[in-house]
């Protein structure tokens, strides 16, 4: 059976699967549709969660992201774990006691203000659309790449498998659909980084195998990395190359910024009970882990695998010839995520960092001249992973099936936020508070459609900002979201004045400060100031800005707060009665 | 104890195992992982450093067992107190 037969079977198995748990989990009411009426197990609720939550870029990005930079870019790991501790012991609970249905509910409700309200949908607005963008990009490359069709046909065909689950259930069918797609993308991911870490040093975890002896050179595996890498001129793969100061803000900001993200909040209102809850934000790391402890395992394996295929005897030897090269390198030429360019004509493949003065010489000694591995796209360290490590077809098929569930999951779950931020924030609390549940319902579905639609629209045609979009929402979700939510359980005193001023502050000084080295809008050629380091605001990067955003919003808050009036005394027994797990259940109906 | 002072108390407590769990938070990701990791140079693991490995695996396996604690510390605190789920 060939590659692409095997692909459409196990993609096509899968969404199968995913549409059958759709009619079997239909949404009956709006309580199924925003929350899965508080009926998930901790456990299950764990996994959507880690499946809504691993997006296209965990899967397939991340382990080339750490791969390339070593330890300096360590930050996504701590950052993209450690937000799940804030979660659980700052947020979650007591968001399940208040037992409502929408973030911006919450803070509206807390801060009695409709006001406040409109000012979380749209800070959720902008979050979750420019985080969905991505995931529509990411589904539509992924199917063109593993389905051969094109890019519109692949993202076409995506919208139309989450317009199905999400559209007919809600909250809860996006649960189930997400529990398998969590089991599907970890068996993808896991059993060739098993494959790997056991031929390069013959053990079964990765994890382990990361820290162990290289079985080839017989010295530990990092230390053979560190030690290719420098002779090649590159940064060693476990040194420090960045600022510790920026490191420490860019992980502080995707800590934060995870804790506030609304698609991953949500899912905490599907459980039972407040000490669910904790459990589960709990469950939901312990499957996160199962990925994020070996994707560095994965980045660190690949590159050292890639370096000795093209210096089989050595980095003081010759390299393979361009004719010799493996069949994995072969057929991703052909997707132009990798190509070489042999500069020197001499045959043989030069790989190495032809910007580093000091090899410049050597690079001379040996008639290079230049590095010939001119294209080397990230991505493929995931994705061509099952071939580096020659495994069979179908675990090629199970990573694109695996790859598709990422992008999908996280879709859903983003697409239920929005949508539950139009039809419960904007439509029945603003702007027509009469509207029956039944009625509710049918506009939760049109929500969702129209989130669909607007999200494919975007996938179809990115503003051409793709990459920065991420370090916008986590920016805002730091911003402006975590604080106010957290002001509102932890501060019985905190009133509308200072949670509105704080929010607006952190959103216009994040957006401003991304602009100014970004581009207004993202727009090239429209930021103030050249984005390197010597003109960052105290060295600050503007990827790292989130964690200042959030400090400024506490800050202006606080201020604020102690210049105008306390809030009134009920909502200050409301606060009171959050931080008590006691009568959760009576919460659910409301 | 009136119905006041007794949730006053579980909050107090509350606080105190959250400011214990997330100052270890800190520690094992801020500290070990990026700040201190100079000052863990000298603990050899598997070719590289004591800090390299917080950074990159244990930093994580200490956020799901400080997760855990907490829940576990937290039920018995609902039930000493009296304001758990039935």
């Amino acid at each position: 059976m060939d590659q692409f037969t095997l692909n459409l079977i196990f993609v096509g198995a899968s969404f199968a699967l995913y549409i059958g748990i759709a009619i079997w989990a239909r949404a009956g009411s709006t309580a199924d549709f925003y929350a899965a009426s508080r009926g998930v197990n901790p456990i299950v609720n764990g996994a959507a969660t880690a499946a809504d939550w691993m997006s296209a870029a965990s899967f397939i990005s991340m382990a080339g992201l750490i791969a390339f930079v070593g330890y300096g870019n360590s930050s996504f790991l701590m950052g993209w774990t450690g937000g799940y501790v804030m979660l659980a012991l700052l947020l979650a609970p007591y968001l399940r006691k208040f037992g409502r249905y929408t973030v911006p509910e919450f803070i509206g409700d807390r801060f009695y203000s409709q006001t406040a309200r409109v000012v979380a949908v749209i800070c959720l607005l902008v979050i979750s659309i420019t985080y969905v963008i991505g995931q529509m990009t990411g589904a539509g490359v992924a199917f063109s790449r593993f389905l051969e069709v094109d890019n519109l046909t692949g993202l076409l065909i995506a919208a139309a498998v989450i317009f199905a689950y999400a559209v007919i259930g809600g909250m809860k069918g996006i649960t189930y659909t997400q529990l398998a797609q969590y089991i599907v993308m970890i068996i993808a991911y896991t059993i060739p980084a098993v494959f790997i870490s056991l031929q390069l040093t013959g053990q079964f975890l990765p994890q382990i195998g990361l820290f162990s002896t290289h079985l080839e050179s017989g010295q530990p595996l990092l230390q053979t990395l560190d030690q290719v890498l420098v002779e090649l001129g590159f940064n060693d793969y476990t040194g420090q190359h960045t600022s510790y100061f920026n490191m420490f803000l860019f992980t502080m900001s995707l800590m934060v910024g995870t804790a506030g993200l609304p698609h991953v909040i949500i899912r905490f209102f599907t459980v039972p009970k407040v000490s669910d809850a904790r459990k589960s934000a709990g469950w939901a790391l312990v499957f996160i882990a199962l990925l994020y402890t070996v994707a560095p395992a994965v980045g660190a394996m690949a590159r050292l695998n890639i370096l000795t295929t093209i210096y089989p005897d050595g980095t003081t030897a010759q390299p393979i010839s361009y004719d010799e090269r493996p069949d994995w390198m072969r057929n991703w030429e052909l997707t132009g995520l990798l190509a070489f360019e042999d500069k020197n004509n001499d045959g043989l493949i030069q790989y190495y960092n032809d910007r580093d003065p000091a090899f410049a010489e050597i690079a001379a000694e040996r008639g290079w001249e230049g590095n010939e591995m001119v294209t080397f796209n990230q991505d493929i360290l995931v994705l061509a992973n099952p071939e580096i490590a020659q495994l069979p077809g179908w675990v090629i098929a199970l990573i694109a099936a695996g790859g598709l569930a990422a992008a999908l999951s996280t879709a859903a779950g983003l697409l239920l936020a929005i949508s539950s931020a139009i039809s419960h924030d904007l439509l029945k609390s603003t702007l027509t508070p009469g509207i029956s549940e039944k009625a509710e319902l049918l506009a939760a579905r049109i929500s969702m459609a129209f989130a669909i639609a607007l999200a494919t629209y975007l996938g179809a045609n990115p503003p051409g900002f793709a990459a920065q979009v991420v370090a916008l929402a986590f920016g805002l979700a730091a911003a402006t979201l975590f604080p106010a939510i957290m002001m509102g359980i932890f501060s019985t005193k905190m009133n509308t004045a200072g949670a509105v001023s704080g929010m607006v502050v952190g959103l216009v000084a994040t957006c401003l400060y991304i602009f100014t080295y970004l581009g207004w809008f993202f727009i090239p050629g429209t930021n103030m100031l050249a984005n390197t380091p010597e003109n960052w605001f105290f060295g600050i990067s503007p990827l790292s800005f989130g964690a200042v955003g959030a400090a400024i919003n506490f800050l202006v808050a606080y201020v604020v707060m102690t210049q105008t009036k306390e809030p009134p005394a009920e909502i200050q027994e409301l606060v009171e009665s959050i931080r008590i797990p006691r009568g959760a259940a009576g919460a659910v109906d409301h | 104890m009136s119905e006041k002072s007794y949730s006053d108390a579980y909050w107090k407590a509350n606080l105190k195992v959250i400011y214990i769990c997330m100052a270890i938070w800190a520690l094992v990701s801020f500290g070990f992982g990026i700040v201190f990791r100079p000052l863990l140079k000298g603990i050899p693991v598997g070719g590289t450093d004591l800090g390299f490995w917080f950074a990159q695996q244990g930093s994580i396996l200490v956020f799901i067992a400080l997760i855990f604690f907490y829940t576990w510390y937290m039920n018995r605190l609902d039930r000493k107190f009296g304001v758990d789920e039935e």
